[in-house]
């Protein structure tokens, strides 16, 4: 009778499968994505780039995009697919291993509970990082700092995860018979005090030159965004597309061999 | 009077140690990949900068620090 109250569950092995495919899926587009509206912010700037290092007279082009380039601009084209195809296969695996880790903590359907994990991702792992630091195309940024850069990206990154985490925590703090709103502002204002506190501690970095066009600038940076809420929306909707199929399944072969009731 | 014991059905532990293990060695896999397409310059796959100007357009796209 009560199928529902005797859980279905897939390995942790069928639950990785699908993360890693519905990964490749999302990566792909997302550079499907890159590549027709990215690409053309990144080709200007590397305009820019090179027509500032002619004009100081120091070496012809630059150790990235020159004719003498170890990957020709063509091949670089092609490596953004590669790029966001493998970053895609890596994020759907840790998105596969955390719902596979965490289903039975989160009180709610399978499908809310995965659609619910990629959205906290995209939250914590890029809106996040996204207003402390922007990204920035070619010529922006100096080469003598992309250690320091790298390491408050990081650091941001794993702020923005922590926020969303201790927005689940405190709205789970609350009394059983709190209400919703209650729970709501809860969380919320747990996200806020750590996202602030994080970015009040974590240096501003702010390299752009006075004379990178403004509005090439937002173009770069909104088509960024763009590629990484493709990726994390388009992984949220495959994995739980693929994971549906798979409980459905096995729902369905329990329901064959065992006539146990439950 | 005893209190009525609601009849659950007994879960299943939620992780196995072993599926624990697995998922461990696992997330250490897959952050490795995306170092090595976000961060890494050669040092790692040694590969010079092979892999890290493949990859130029879709690192500055996804956001990461570049150059």
């Amino acid at each position: 009778m009560s199928l529902t109250a005797q859980r279905t569950t897939p390995t942790y092995g069928a639950i990785l499968l699908r993360g890693l495919l519905a990964g490749l899926i999302a990566g792909l587009l997302a550079g499907g994505f890159a590549f027709a509206f990215g690409e053309r912010n990144v080709d200007a700037a590397i305009a820019i780039e090179e027509a500032a290092a002619h004009a100081d007279g120091a070496t012809a082009g630059d150790d990235h995009h020159g004719e003498d380039a170890l990957v020709s601009r063509e091949g670089q084209k092609g490596g953004l697919i590669l790029a966001t195809a493998l970053y895609g296969v890596a994020m759907g695996g840790l998105l596969a291993t955390a719902y596979a880790l965490l289903r039975r903590r989160l009180r709610t359907s399978d499908a809310r509970a995965s659609l619910g994990l990629a959205g906290a991702a995209l939250l914590g792992l890029v809106l996040v990082p996204f207003v402390k630091y922007p990204p920035n195309p070619p010529a922006v940024g100096d080469p003598a700092t992309i250690n320091q850069r790298t390491i408050s990206y990081v650091s941001i990154v794993v702020i923005g995860l922590v926020a969303v985490w201790a927005a689940v925590v405190a709205a789970r703090s609350l009394n059983a018979d709190a209400q919703e709103w209650l729970r709501a502002t809860a969380a919320v204002g747990a996200f806020l005090l750590v996202v602030t506190v994080g970015y009040v501690l974590l240096p501003s970095i702010d390299e752009v030159p006075d004379t990178f066009p403004p509005s090439l600038l937002w173009d770069f940076r909104i088509s960024s965004l763009g590629t990484q809420v493709t990726l994390w929306t388009g992984l949220g909707l495959a994995f739980t597309g693929l994971l549906s199929r798979l409980t459905a399944r096995s729902a369905a072969a329990r329901g064959k061999t065992e006539s146990v009731p439950v | 009077m005893p209190k009525v014991q609601a009849v659950r059905p007994v879960n299943p532990p939620a992780v196995s140690a072993r599926v624990l293990w697995t998922a461990a060695a696992v997330v250490v896999g897959l952050l490795l990949l995306a170092y090595l397409v976000a961060f890494d310059q050669g040092a790692v796959s040694r590969s010079g900068m092979y892999l890290h100007e493949l990859m130029h357009d879709g690192r500055h796209l996804l956001g990461v620090p570049c150059h």
